[in-house]
């Protein structure tokens, strides 16, 4: 077989340290947070905030990666850049989708509604809808969707700013009832390492991802070097 | 801007798994005729696109002179005639209001001459003012082709032009090829039509699954030597 | 050939073909008027409009009929492959993107100068009492969504699935459109009128405007080819 870089790659070990690390990290928050001091108002509830804010800081890492990423793929053509803006819409909709089920179910337990249309639960509600539509023309979009969705991409992480403005103004015309409350002293700690852990997963994430895109890419030029052979 | 050839280095357009052309390398000349051969699906369609800047190459590159594809613009393209497997008719508008309009959009002075003698070339004269949708395959085909000889391009990109022509109408655009070639355009044109083939183009080549076989010239028929480089 | 003169023939051009059968007009005028209507079923209550009924109404209405005429003029393109001819052309393509955008635009602004009325009177709704503010708001949405939509369906052009993948891309990214339109729609229709939040809502939606028609101007090229 012709060698062309072809198989896979020589194995580092950046990857399984890093999954080590991550799965550790993600072990013991659990542990940080069952230590963290309860919050006088919503008592047990508010924890959730613990894993729903840093879903929202992956989502939206992975929301500005794709829209990079898909500039960047607009007018270089380069693949590695359109295998990034992929990993990064991914990433956007499973962690958008993460925040999106622990913040109704915070909102129940500690306000006694599902779904109030709270400024950011509803920003990130139109940023998930527009990077699923980003992975729909991916999917069924035929051959070449691969570049329309870089557009797509580029629109939606463009789109953003104006969202949030949009969103909010909207929303301080009827000004909301119930307030989060600001993190007590012992609670930032706990706070950031979850972020960490979060931020650790989702490089791993990123790392898993674009390596699987690679390898995909590879196995195509294989089949094509293999027609030659025949 | 103009140019004197139109050359192909190692030209590769893949889609996924599934490559559509290999390593195509062809030069041709100012004042050729090329028939670009081949069996459905061999890639003719997508060398033509290439060649008219509308799809980039995956690998490899086309110099059409000394310039390249990848940085043609707007001045380049001003050269380029293509008549394609969609005739890119206006159906809601007549015969004359597509020469027109696309008289305009290629900067061409003298527009009402230029369509007057588009429409005498194309036999449709006196159908000038209806609309395209009325009109046959065949017309359709003859309007197309003037369309795309409108500009007086450089670089002539025919896919299966004979379809649907009457036999003195293939006769009719054959001396138009041929006159072209004499002109001094590069004419790149894609058949079935091996007999029509024939008659106007010096060289041919055939594509088989992406990759491009050269055709000996020769005194036997073409469809032999057209059977001999493309075994099944 | 210079890029107005491009946006004019191309412009021109589209007018002609339309006029001919003046069958994307009708259809998306009597589509808009239909989705008002079956609207007004669901928030008319008593014969009377659920407050700032009108404005989401209006705005639904031309997001939903924008949406099916962007459809229909891209299919039409798409019949003989024109817009590839257009390609094709020594022309700088952003001219054709802007090209394709006006001949939306002014289909939309001829539906809403039907529509506004109609919704004015279904819904007792003051729609003359700031006439300019209003246009205004109308003008420069119609604009956001356009502009947004026309480049969305002319990349879609060639991509299987198009009907239902236009839809399913704009209006997530259309979102602030909409909202800066209802409200400030709303807020010159409702019983005590905010002029003052009105502007506020037609400045976002002129710098909503602005950067994506750059965007869109500059993505053009880069999506329409292989």
């Amino acid at each position: 077989m012709r060698d062309q870089g072809s198989g896979i790659s020589s194995p580092s070990y950046a990857f399984p340290a890093l999954a080590v690390l991550t799965a550790a990290a993600l072990a013991y928050a659990p542990v940080m947070i069952a230590q963290a001091p309860v919050e006088s108002t919503m008592l047990l509830v508010q924890k959730i905030f613990y894993f729903h804010v840093p879903a929202w800081f992956v989502m939206f890492t992975g929301a500005f990666t794709c829209g990079i990423a898909s500039g960047i793929y607009l007018f270089t053509r380069s693949r590695n850049a359109d295998r990034y803006a992929l990993t990064g819409a991914e990433l956007a909709v499973v962690f958008g989708l993460i925040g999106l089920t622990t913040g109704p179910i915070w909102a129940r337990k500690a306000w006694g509604i599902w779904w109030d249309w709270d400024a950011k639960l509803t920003l990130a509600l139109i940023v998930w809808l527009t990077f699923i539509a980003y992975l729909l023309l991916r999917r069924y979009g035929g051959p070449g969707s691969d570049r329309l969705a870089a557009g797509v991409g580029l629109f939606g992480a463009a789109n953003i700013p104006f969202v949030y403005y949009s969103v909010n103004w909207w929303r301080t015309i009827h000004p909301k009832t119930s307030v989060v409350p600001s993190l007590g002293p012992g609670m930032r700690g706990t706070f950031w390492f979850c972020v960490l852990a979060f931020m650790l997963l989702m490089t791993l994430l990123v790392a898993a991802r674009v390596h699987l895109e690679r390898q995909r890419d590879r196995l195509d030029q294989l089949y094509l070097a293999a027609e030659d052979d025949l | 801007m103009d140019f004197e050839s139109l050359t192909f280095s190692d030209v590769t357009r893949t889609y996924g798994r599934r490559r559509a052309l290999h390593r195509v390398s062809l030069t041709c000349g100012a004042g050729e005729v090329v028939a670009l051969l081949g069996a459905n699906g061999a890639g003719k369609s997508t060398l033509l696109s290439i060649a008219a800047t509308l799809i980039e190459p995956t690998s490899g590159e086309v110099r059409f002179g000394q310039a390249t594809g990848r940085t043609a613009g707007p001045a380049l393209r001003a050269r380029i005639g293509l008549l394609a497997h969609d005739l890119y008719l206006y159906p809601e508008l007549s015969a004359a209001e597509n020469l027109e309009f696309f008289a305009r959009l290629y900067r061409r002075g003298d527009v009402t001459h230029r369509v007057d003698t588009a429409l005498c070339a194309a036999g449709l004269a006196d159908r000038r003012d209806e609309p395209v949708a009325g009109f046959s395959r065949g017309m359709r085909q003859r309007l197309a082709i003037e369309r795309a000889l409108l500009h007086e391009p450089r670089l002539v990109l025919l896919d299966e032009p004979f379809t649907g022509l009457d036999d003195r109408s293939v006769m009719a655009l054959q001396d138009r090829i041929s006159a072209l070639g004499r002109a001094g355009c590069i004419v790149l044109l894609t058949t079935h039509d091996l007999e029509a083939a024939e008659a106007v183009a010096e060289r041919a080549v055939v594509l088989t699954r992406g990759r491009l076989v050269p055709i000996e010239p020769g005194p036997t028929p073409l469809r032999e030597r057209y059977r001999r480089a493309s075994p099944a | 050939m210079t890029f107005l003169a491009t946006v004019w023939l191309v412009v021109r051009k589209d007018l002609l073909v339309e006029l001919r059968s003046r069958e994307i007009l009708y259809t998306t005028v009597f589509f808009a008027v239909s989705c008002v209507l079956v609207f007004s079923f669901g928030f008319v209550r008593d014969g009377q409009p659920i407050d700032g009924a009108a404005a989401g109404i209006l705005w639904i209405a031309i997001a939903f009929s924008g949406t099916l005429a962007l459809g229909r003029t891209f299919e039409r393109e798409r019949q003989s492959e024109t817009l590839r001819a257009l390609l094709l052309a020594p022309v700088d393509r952003p001219a054709l993107y802007v090209a394709k955008l006006v001949g939306v635009l002014v289909l939309l602004l001829a539906v809403e100068a039907l529509v506004v009325p109609l919704v004015g009177i279904l819904f007792q709704a003051p729609v003359l009492r700031a006439p300019w503010t209003l246009a205004a708001l109308l003008v420069a949405g119609t604009i956001g969504f356009a502009c947004v939509g026309t480049l969305f369906a002319a990349m879609l052009v060639r991509a299987r699935s198009r009907d239902v993948l236009l839809p399913v891309l704009l209006y997530p990214v259309t979102v602030p459109v909409i909202i800066a339109g209802v409200r400030g729609t709303a807020a010159l229709l409702q019983a005590d009128p905010d002029a003052a939040m009105a502007r506020a809502w037609l400045s976002l939606l002129v710098f909503f405007d602005v950067i994506f028609i750059t965007l869109s101007l500059w993505v053009f090229e880069p999506l329409m080819t292989e």
